[in-house]
């Protein structure tokens, strides 16, 4: 299996505050990761770099083959990431959101009706972002990144302010993009909830992977320390 | 360019949907040129002659406010990002923000041209004239703005930073473009299209080092 993500050496800094410190961590293409770790230990900023989004201080980290510090605009191309906020224009509706984006990505966008569809807002595409609730602009945000079709799926707490529809909404599309060949990550404090879907479990404390746990089918689990 | 003017037509949207340049920015030109109305007495020989400097002021507060509200759509919901991640280039995303707000400015310069008619009795001796100028500079003040409008946020500064970053750029443009409006108001002897000139030559400058610029702050922002 190739590697999806692969991270030597991470530091990034934010305010001089060095958020990954010389983290290590290795993923194979097609897996699901849960992110786990306390508030401050690094999640977001992890998502953040392999996303593109932010400078690696030093070290060394390719997503999909590509590198982080020369060829970020390819890799923010390839993925998808749900942050924790929508990242949708509020004086726009769900539709006209969705079009732009779409019109933004080509050829590689999906159907935006087929998309509202998936996350349950078929009825509300003529609304505009700023009328919606948190959990529909949560699901509006969820379309947004499905219809990029990422080969990376980077998602931030995606079960954050959803009701129990809405994080059904979130699991279907995982398994959606585990059936497309992509690769997942899941931030999360809710393990009992995303743990079931995950093939690796990453634990971050202090801006290092501390520990890289492979969930094998036959759920006996093994462990691994990170950067191995 | 499919990307550039996707961007553009979702900035104008926005304020059509919001109407923020046509129910602020524009009613505050006015009031400026109400003020200076005032602060000159209503002396209408003076005002006739200060007509374009007095305008092109206006027209520069009015653009400070119009490029704020231009950044704060991309800030207000961590929209930047989204941009930065859709994978565009950094001179579509500037090329399709400038054009809208050189879109905005341009209709509110042309109810301001009809503020200094009523307001002012200015009259348009050579209206070919005093369009392209109003083009060139526009252009030029939209792509300076654009660009010192993402600067401040990439450097992470507030955004009432942007005059003092913003208009001392534009100085060159208010000079050129007060002397071009001389000429087409018919209020000072001078050759308004080789302002013109210099007006062309400022815009084709803001937009190639805007274009360029903007691709580095859009990859470190």
């Amino acid at each position: 299996m190739d590697t999806a993500i692969e991270v030597s050496k991470a530091v990034v800094l934010l305010d001089r505050f060095p958020a990954l410190a010389e983290l290590d961590l290795t993923l194979p293409e097609g897996s699901v990761s849960l992110i786990q770790g306390p508030n401050g230990a690094g999640k977001t900023t992890l998502l953040r770099l392999l996303a593109g989004l932010v400078t690696l201080e030093s070290g060394r980290a390719t997503v999909l083959g590509l590198d982080v510090a020369t060829e970020r605009r390819r890799i923010r191309a390839a993925v998808g990431l749900l942050a924790p906020t929508a990242m949708l224009y509020g004086d726009l509706t769900v539709g006209e959101n969705l079009e732009f984006w779409t019109r933004l990505a080509g050829d590689r966008s999906g159907s935006i009706d087929a998309a509202l569809e998936r996350v349950g807002l078929s009825d509300l595409g003529d609304q505009s972002v700023a009328s919606l609730s948190t959990g529909q602009r949560r699901r509006a945000a969820l379309a947004a990144v499905a219809l990029r079709r990422p080969r990376l799926w980077l998602l931030d707490e995606p079960h954050a302010g959803l009701d129990q529809a809405g994080r059904t909404v979130v699991d279907e599309l995982v398994g959606d993009a585990i059936a497309a060949g992509a690769t997942v990550l899941v931030a999360s404090h809710e393990l009992d909830r995303v743990r079931p879907l995950a093939t690796h479990v990453v634990t971050i404390a202090g801006g290092t992977a501390r520990r890289v746990e492979v969930l094998p089918s036959t759920s006996s689990g093994r462990s691994a320390e990170a950067g191995r | 360019m499919r990307v550039l003017w996707a961007i553009a037509e979702k900035d104008l949207r926005i304020e059509v949907r919001s109407k923020v340049v046509a129910s602020q920015v524009l009613p505050f030109a006015m009031i400026v040129l109400v003020l200076f109305g005032l602060a000159l007495d209503a002396d209408r020989a003076t005002l006739r002659s200060f007509t374009p400097g007095l305008y092109w002021v206006a027209v520069l507060f009015a653009a400070i406010l119009a490029i704020q509200r231009s950044v704060s759509v991309e800030t207000a919901s961590s929209a930047f990002e989204a941009l930065r991640l859709s994978g565009a280039a950094g001179w579509q995303v500037f090329g399709g923000k400038a054009l809208a707000v050189a879109a905005q400015l341009l209709a509110v310069e042309a109810v301001m041209a009809l503020g200094v008619v009523v307001l002012y009795r200015s009259s348009f001796d050579d209206p070919v004239l005093v369009v392209t100028a109003a083009v060139g500079a526009t252009v030029a003040i939209s792509a300076a703005g654009s660009l010192y409008g993402v600067l401040a946020v990439g450097m992470g500064v507030r955004d009432t930073i942007l005059p003092m970053l913003l208009l001392p750029i534009l100085a060159p443009v208010l000079v050129a473009a007060t002397r071009a409006f001389d000429d087409g108001l018919g209020t000072a002897a001078v050759n308004g299209w080789s302002w013109c000139g210099l007006l062309a030559f400022f815009a084709g400058v803001y937009l190639v080092v805007g274009g360029a610029a903007y691709s580095v702050v859009l990859e470190d922002a």
